[in-house]
């Protein structure tokens, strides 16, 4: 290993060497190096044969634009468009218009009926499912899912993704990518607080 | 379409009944995809699972179709929660997990924090009330403040802020346990949308 050792989260909370996050950090070594390494198996897989690095790209700056317009999602927009320009401005475009707030949405659990709620279920328009294909913008709906309103994910929404032409190891990592940046955008949320607030 | 293909893959069904709610019980978990067979696991795969005897869970299993960010997840997944020699106790990480759970919506993750919870806290009355009412439940000012930052860090868009900070040093957290409540929620947005996306809750069997 010569290459230089980045740290993903260290770079996008700004943690200063004498500052909180770093001193907090130094004491989770572990926590530190596999949140390294979960970056690391998505987004420099060992094989991306299900879901190509281009797909990854565009996925993790919708997911991550939708959540927030932080440092987070701009590391993503970037690797989104050294990956694919027209497609990320495609893609960009969308997540503007796709935004709302969550978690909402309606239980299965008959008790729990009282508390269900709603709010923006998001389809590609025709124009941009022209430009994107349909086994991409099928991703970019079960994200919007999973973002939004995770427990509203059921076997339809997956069986969209099966007819689009996912596979079922394909589905997996869909669902692991869009649920590892959940946890890594509000870690660096969370930590970039903690820095700000200091000591 | 389909005669193009040998076979056109479909989503389990089930008829196991759903939970009512949210609940300390035993909630069960079905996928809706094939977990890989236990008889092609290779050693990629049993490297992924971390533990070997995960190979008898579905959840795990299914997982493993994509070795290396399970194991990556799994090792921060322990590191997070079980690493107590410093820091905030296990109970509070675990109500940070089961308060994400229960915002969120995944009726099997909270069950499981939950027992956890109440099991390190021995307070299950007050995470039977966490269940129940959901995370605007007066359960004591630090257990309060633990809650919200949680509640806070599962909203999209994300609504925690210095406030959250200030309360939670209010209640007597350092910065390592701020750090802890942090990521016992931030992990649980991972966990949460994983469980959801792939499979399904199944009722207690002492609900049935």
């Amino acid at each position: 290993m010569t290459a230089p050792i980045v740290d993903v989260v260290d770079t996008l909370t700004g943690a200063a060497p004498d500052g909180v996050v770093t001193a907090v950090r130094s004491i989770r070594p572990v926590t530190r190096e596999q949140l390294q390494a979960s970056y690391d198996a998505l987004f420099d897989p060992v094989d991306d044969s299900d879901v190509s690095l281009t797909e990854r790209a565009l996925i993790a700056a919708f997911a991550t634009r939708l959540t927030g317009a932080d440092a987070t999602a701009d590391h993503y927009a970037r690797l989104a468009a050294d990956a694919d320009g027209s497609a990320a401005s495609v893609i960009a475009s969308l997540a503007d218009r796709a935004g709302t707030s969550g978690p909402f949405g309606r239980y299965r659990e008959p008790g729990l009926a009282a508390e269900g709620t709603d709010g923006l279920r998001f389809s590609v328009p025709e124009d941009a499912r022209a430009q994107l294909g349909d086994r991409l913008a099928a991703a970019l709906e079960h994200t919007h899912l999973l973002v939004y309103r995770p427990r509203e994910a059921a076997d339809a929404a997956l069986q969209r993704l099966l007819d689009a032409g996912w596979t079922v190891s394909g589905i997996v990592t869909l669902s692991q990518l869009v649920a590892f940046l959940a946890f890594q955008q509000r870690v660096v949320a969370g930590l970039r607080v903690l820095e700000e607030v200091g000591a | 379409m389909s005669e193009t293909f040998a076979t056109q893959v479909h989503t389990f069904t089930y008829d196991e009944p759903h939970p009512h709610a949210f609940t300390r019980g035993e909630v069960g978990w079905l996928p809706w995809l094939e977990p890989l067979p236990v008889d092609e696991l290779t050693e990629r795969h049993y490297d992924g699972l971390v533990d070997r005897a995960r190979a008898s869970s579905d959840y795990f299993r299914l997982l493993a179709r994509d070795p290396e960010i399970l194991r990556a997840r799994t090792l921060v997944d322990k590191d997070i929660f079980y690493n107590t020699a410093e820091g905030l106790p296990r109970a509070e990480r675990e109500l940070a997990a089961a308060a994400a759970s229960r915002v969120n919506g995944c009726v099997f993750c909270a069950s499981v924090h939950a027992r956890f919870a109440a099991h390190f806290s021995k307070r299950p009355e007050l995470v039977d009330i966490l269940l129940g009412e959901g995370v605007g439940a007066d359960l004591g000012e630090r257990w309060n403040a633990i809650t919200d930052a949680a509640a806070a860090l599962t909203a999209t868009p994300i609504a925690f802020g210095p406030s959250h900070v200030a309360r939670l040093r209010e209640a007597g957290l350092g910065d390592l346990e701020i750090s802890d409540v942090i990521h016992g929620a931030a992990f649980f947005n991972w966990a949460n949308r994983l469980m959801l996306s792939l499979g399904r809750p199944v009722a207690p069997p002492d609900e049935a």
